[in-house]
Parts: C-alpha cells; structure tokens; sequence
C-alpha cells in the first residue's frame, strides 16, 4: 500500500514537474508548482520526515507561491515564447546532466547499511543523545546542538538575505534619485 | 478581499489556530518534530494569510518595518550570544553544557534559547521578503 503511494505520487510530481515546464500562462504554472510542492509535501510525510513536511507545506506551497503572485503584479501573465531552439545551452545540460548521473554510479546503493554515512559520526550522534544532550528529537539535537555552528551560519545567512532584499526592494532611495533632489 | 465573508470568517477561525501551532512546534521542537525554522516558517504563513485577506496596510500595523527588523536581529544575537554566554562561563563556542551546572540541563537551555533565535530571525525574514514584495504594487 506504501509502494502504491509512493509510486503514484513519484508519478504525478513527474507530470506535474512537465506540465510547469510546457505551460505558457505563467500564473497557471505558479499554481502547478505550489502543486509540484503539494505532492513533495505527501513524498516527506511517507518517508517520516515530518519536520521536512512541514517546511515544504509552509515554504513550497505557500510563501513561495505567494511570492511568485507578488512578482506576477510587477511582471506579465504570459511568457514570451524563444524565437528559436538554442543547441548550445541544450547541450550543456545534456552533458552536465549526464556527468551528475554518470556520478551516482559510484554512490553506495540505496538504504546500504554499510554506507559511509551510516559510520562515521551518525552513529555517535543516535547512540549518545540519551546520555549528552537527553532529549528525545535527535534531529533537534544535531541541528542546535552538535551542529550548532552550522546552523549559527544559516541563520545569518538568512539574516543577510532578508537585510539584502528588504534593501533591493522596499528600502532607501537610489542614490541617484536623492542627488537629483534639490 | 475583505467582503468576501467565507474568507474572513474562516481566516479568522484558522489564524489562532495557526500560531498556535506555530508555537507549538516552536516549544515543543525538543520532543516532537520540527523547531525553530518550521514554527518560523508557519507563524510567517499565518502573517501571510492575514495579509492577503485583510490587506497589507492591516497587517503593517502589526508589523512594520523596524518591528521586523529588529526582530530578525534579535534572533541573529540570541543565537550569537547564547554561544558567547557558554563562552564567558568557561566553555566552548555555543557548548551549551556549561550554562548550567547540571550539563544536560544547561543544553535544555542552550537549545531553546538557540531554536527560539532561529524561530525569531525566520519569521521576520519571510515576512520582511514577503512585504517587500506585494508592498511595491503594479508598475
């Protein structure tokens, strides 16, 4: 019954995934997309990443949906068709897609339990939780705790982000403008 | 979109209920799923919502500009200084067990205070991202 879920919902972010692509009316592909972020949203809950779920649910489909509605004001509702099929970009992708693939070979098989995630601090981190940290998330244990650092750099880099386009968008005037003040 | 009537009445039956829950995943991060970046993230939703019913000039009153920014600044300087308090106790960077004299306890506190920085700094972001963009209008 898992496989079943699984397998349809792999199936249907496909289509939708392609339907984004070939869609012209760029508010329909926005709607496909918070859609696309719907179906990740139900993948996370089936593969128990719930604190995943839950940012996919929040972020995907609604924050970022509502910020390509936002950007729709500013810009049109249709997408200018390309004039020409350009093969050089095309290409690019072709090779630097087949390359990426080309990679996985080498990557340990799915769900190995020898893999070299599994042995390295992993273990450490689920069979010391209890005694160093005692909570029972271990998920919140890695991130505030063990990985504190990493997770210190995050926020600042949202920090940065924000001061960014809160600076680029709704802030100071342009200089130019305040010169041609009087 | 004010006069539609089943959307205010429902947002105003879901908003609570959101942030609430927001709060939840916030305080409750320790033992349940989520933390800090999701209760951001769904307290910033439930912002979002209440703005596209009852528009931008209703949720600004809330939430201006330099409200959302010093929010966000706390956030970055409640993380930073729970490290350096773990510093001044004589501990490492953001080694939590030294801020209290029982170490699990004092990673209790480290983590909360730590995930409740994380929480502030993300829900200003995304509404600061969020206003800055329905906030400029049609060109």
């Amino acid at each position: 019954m898992v496989g079943f879920i699984d397998v349809s919902l792999f199936l249907l972010l496909a289509v939708m995934a392609v339907a984004v692509i070939l869609q012209r009316n760029l508010f329909t592909a926005v709607m496909l997309s918070s859609v696309v972020s719907l179906l990740a949203f139900g993948l996370y809950l089936t593969l128990d990443a719930v604190d995943v779920a839950f940012t996919e649910a929040a972020v995907g489909v609604g924050i970022t949906t509502v910020l390509f509605l936002g950007t729709l004001l500013h810009t049109g509702r249709k997408e200018k068709r390309s004039p020409k099929l350009d093969w050089l970009p095309l290409l690019l992708v072709l090779i630097s897609g087949g390359v990426l693939v080309y990679g996985t070979l080498d990557l340990p098989t799915f769900g190995d339990a020898d893999a070299p995630i599994h042995d390295h601090v992993a273990t450490h981190y689920l069979e010391e939780v209890e005694e160093e940290i005692h909570i029972p998330n271990v998920v919140t244990a890695v991130l505030a705790s063990y990985r504190g650092y990493d997770t210190l750099g995050e926020v600042t880099v949202i920090f940065t982000a924000m001061i960014a386009v809160f600076m680029l968008l709704s802030g100071l005037p342009r200089r130019s403008e305040e010169e041609e003040m009087p | 979109m004010k006069d539609i009537i089943v959307l205010r009445v429902m947002a105003k039956f879901f908003l609570p209920l959101i942030m609430l829950f927001a709060l939840y995943v916030q305080f409750h991060g320790d033992y349940g799923p989520g933390g800090g970046f999701q209760a951001g993230v769904i307290f910033a939703a439930a912002i979002v919502l209440y703005t596209l019913v009852f528009g931008l000039a209703a949720a600004r009153k809330a939430f201006s500009n330099p409200i959302l920014l010093t929010l966000s600044a706390i956030g970055v300087l409640l993380y930073a200084g729970t490290g350096v308090a773990a510093l001044l106790r004589g501990g490492n960077f953001l080694g939590y067990g030294f801020l209290d004299r029982v170490p699990v306890q004092g990673q209790h506190l480290g983590i909360m205070l730590v995930e409740l920085g994380v929480g502030l700094t993300v829900f200003a972001a995304m509404v600061t991202i969020f206003f800055a963009f329905v906030g400029k209008g049609r060109r």
